[in-house]
């Protein structure tokens, strides 16, 4: 009988049930995207964090002290030493190699450009643009196209293999040049394939491939600094320790922690003779960034479980609430409170699966969407996060029906029978 | 029968005071009367109308205040505007205050003069003169140990240490055969070129080299074309500077925030978007609940007209008080929500009300018409058998 009572329930109030159930669905829909948001939010964002660039520096361990004023190297260009370029697909090999976005090693040389009928010095850059490198079976492309997103050239980027360069835009307006040109270095002709404009630096001094600036240093393999761009984890407490003097666990903890400190231990563990720093601009910042973001995300989430709770109430609320003739005929042929309650729960059940299932369906859609849309990539949704919306939408409808069927049960029988709700 | 002369007379006054009372009243009344009799009913349609006004307002209020508040952590990433001095043209010995009265008071400017010198043993190193307490403003990042407090003390880069002085003794320094002595005050890191440099402070630099600041770092607070309006009148006001924007800061930041704000936009209009639901729901069954009302006025002659005037009335009625307290809860809702992630309150603004009342109003009215659509076909009397 009760089955029969549900199933004839839905099969002649459709119209009804299906406000109801849309409803729901549409607020699990809400939830779902809203919760998929925002606990992928600090992966997100994180990512966008990279457009500030490399958060980390390699330099040579025994480097000497760099004089440079403006991006103008005022010290002898083979003073120093230098790092080699044959371990830099290493970089791929260290444990936290997934979250490193790129790196682009650097090379400075100063060199002398003829103007009229003087020759001035100017710094040549050697660097990846977008080089295509090889670790063990592992191909990536990695330069500053990927770690100095804020880079713009205008013309086109010149080729890793090849002997084009990229002028800085002051430099090129002062030496009246444009792309396609071709500038005599250390009276070697080089084309310029493109204008480099950079807001920093580099707007006064010519780009040009990482074994460009070797050759003409006549040192190959040499590289002087490597600035690399990883996602890492907000500091804390753990994160600034000295690795010395951990415990064995905790060497393990932060070891594996994606901290910008352990990535720059890890980092000069994989080139040898090498010195890692976080670059404190950027890796700093991040931290506060993110973690503002997040709760921004987290108390707005909260505010749309709040608001799409309400609406299932509301909703379930006025559908009891319009059933009271029914609950009155039922007790005036002797259904007890309990059976009208049980009656009613049960439908509430099973609306709140449907509606759980079909909204988690399309809050997952809508995620994406909004991942697709805003960032540009997948928001992946876990899957334990269904059993626990379902259970969320369950429990809301019960909230939500509970007052309403109670007060449905107290309800007068013959009240209710004569229309005098 | 034994009605006695006052209470003839007191029942003449109420039809007399009846009488005269414009029609208005009556209207008023009703609207009043319904209100209180049915207060349960009309409570709980009230309560989804103010969570509903709050969620919106208090999402219009962060959407609009949480720009201004991320852009004020962006900038402890330091200054996005730099003025150079053009070669052998010094910038005006008044920069900074010009800097400062053009842009306003929140606009931090940091002068930096350079020069190259030499330690006792022959090593270059740069110099840099600077003012401590901006640069510290300006420059969150840097890790310092103890900032310079006196004269002869100097702040230097955590390489630059290893080299001049790496037992933290006094050192000299000399620049075109003019040496000084400076004691190290701290140590600065920073992971990037400051630190192969000392630091000293401006005055006492540009007494020893005579070298007058070349480069300003200026943090302009804003959007991107406040910032860059900033850039022309920092370029009019300094002739003898080349004034640029950094792009690797600007550009970061704008990136973050566009899609922080797409985000928070997405995720705004889902919340209003259920809001309003959650109000249409309450307040469809709240009118198709008074069909008996409906079904007695039209039976008593009232017409189409009035009917539907009034329900109108009584939904933006609710709508307006709705509107109201909503608002208030939910400018405490932003405030709160300020406080809490960004430690500092969202002000209130009041730009959003009319938006938040006329799309409360709006939504009773639609909740309200909705179902008198369905009622107007259905025959008084039907409705009152309770059929």
């Amino acid at each position: 009988m009760f089955p029969r009572l549900v199933y004839e329930s839905f099969r002649r109030q459709t119209r009804r049930k299906l406000l109801a159930g849309v409803a729901i669905t549409l607020g699990v829909a809400v939830a779902t995207a809203m919760i998929a948001v925002a606990t992928d939010i600090g992966d997100k964002i994180n990512r966008e964090l990279r457009t500030y660039g490399a958060n980390l520096l390699v330099t040579p361990q025994e480097d000497t002290l760099d004089v440079e004023i403006g991006g103008v190297n005022l010290k002898p260009p083979s003073d120093g030493t230098f790092l080699n370029e044959a371990d830099l697909p290493k970089i791929r090999g260290t444990f936290w190699h997934h979250n490193i976005v790129g790196f682009s090693p650097m090379l400075p040389v100063t060199v002398k450009v003829v103007e009229g009928a003087s020759a001035i010095d100017v710094t040549l850059l050697g660097t990846y643009f977008n080089k295509a490198l090889i670790f063990g079976k592992d191909e990536f492309t990695t330069g500053v196209r990927i770690t100095h997103p804020w880079w713009k050239v205008s013309g086109i980027w010149p080729d890793d293999s090849s002997q084009n360069v990229l002028v800085g835009k002051r430099l090129a307006s002062k030496f009246n040049i444009r792309a396609g040109d071709t500038l005599e270095v250390n009276s070697h002709p080089l084309t310029i394939s493109g204008i480099l404009s950079t807001g920093a630096a580099e707007d006064d001094q010519i780009v040009g491939s990482l074994l460009l600036a070797q050759e003409i240093l006549g040192k190959p393999g040499a590289v002087r600094r490597i600035y690399v761009s990883a996602l890492t984890k907000p500091e804390d407490a753990l994160a600034v320790r000295d690795p010395k003097t951990m415990t064995p666990e905790m060497y393990d903890r932060w070891y594996c922690s994606p901290y910008v400190q352990s990535i720059a231990y890890q980092l000069q563990e994989a080139i040898p003779h090498s010195h890692a720093e976080q670059i404190r601009q950027v890796a700093q910042n991040e931290g506060t960034v993110l973690s503002r973001i997040k709760g921004l995300m987290l108390l707005v989430t909260l505010a749309a479980l709040f608001a799409s709770a309400l609406a299932v109430s509301a909703a379930m609320a006025t559908a009891i609430y319009e059933r009271r003739q029914e609950v009155g005929l039922m007790k005036a042929l002797g259904a007890g409170s309990a059976a009208v309650a049980a009656l009613f729960f049960a439908e509430a059940l099973l609306l709140a699966l449907i509606g759980g299932i079909v909204g988690f369906g399309a809050g997952s859609l809508l995620a994406r969407q909004i991942g697709q849309s805003i960032f540009n990539s997948q928001i992946s949704i876990e899957p334990v996060l269904f059993p626990i919306i379902l259970a969320i939408a369950v429990f809301v409808t019960f909230a939500g029906s509970a007052a309403a069927i109670r007060r449905a049960v107290k309800f007068d029988p013959v009240f209710a029978l004569r229309g005098e709700a | 029968m034994n009605t006695s002369p006052s209470t003839v007379h007191d029942a003449d006054q109420v039809a007399n005071r009846r009488a005269d009372a414009p029609h208005t009243s009556m209207f008023v009344r009703m609207l009043l009367r319904a209100a209180v009799l049915r207060r349960g009913r009309a409570a709980s349609a009230l309560l989804a109308m103010v969570v509903a006004a709050a969620v919106a307002t208090a999402m219009m209020n962060l959407y609009v205040d949480v720009q201004a508040k991320l852009r004020s952590e962006f900038r402890n990433y330091g200054a996005n505007v730099v003025a150079v001095a053009k070669e052998g043209q010094p910038l005006p010995a008044d920069a900074l205050t010009r800097i400062e009265s053009t842009l306003g008071p929140k606009t931090l400017a940091v002068p930096f003069s350079y020069a190259v010198a030499r330690t006792k043993d022959g090593q270059s190193v740069v110099v840099v003169g600077t003012d401590f307490a901006r640069a510290g403003q300006l420059n969150h990042w840097w890790s310092v140990t103890r900032w310079p407090a006196g004269a002869g003390e100097a702040l230097v880069g955590m390489r630059a240490a290893a080299v001049v002085t790496p037992d933290r003794k006094p050192f000299e320094l000399t620049f075109h055969d003019r040496a000084v002595q400076l004691a190290p005050a701290g140590l600065l890191q920073t992971g990037a070129a400051e630190d192969s440099r000392i630091y000293l402070d401006q005055s006492e630099f540009q007494s020893w080299t005579g070298v007058a600041p070349t480069t300003i770092e200026i943090a302009v607070s804003g959007s991107t074309a406040e910032i860059e309006q900033a850039i022309a009148q920092l370029t009019q006001i300094l002739h003898t500077a080349d004034v640029r924007p950094v792009r690797q800061i600007l550009e970061g930041e704008a990136n973050v925030l566009n899609k922080t704000r797409a985000t928070l936009y997405a995720a705004s209009a889902l919340i209003v978007l259920t809001a309003s639901l959650c109000v249409l729901a309450t307040l469809i069954g709240w009118v198709f609940d008074r069909r008996r009302d409906f079904a007695i006025m039209k039976a008593l002659g009232a017409s189409e007209r009035l009917v539907n005037g009034f329900f109108a009335a009584e939904a933006a009625a609710l709508g307006a008080i709705g509107a109201l307290l909503g608002f208030a809860i939910g400018v405490g809702v932003a405030a709160w929500i300020g406080r809490v992630n960004f430690h500092a309150p969202v002000m209130p603004r009041f730009s959003v009300f009319p938006y938040v009342l006329a799309g409360s109003i709006a939504v009773a009215l639609l909740s309200a018409v909705l179902p008198l659509g369905l009622l107007r076909r259905v025959a008084p009397a039907i409705i009152l058998r309770g059929e």
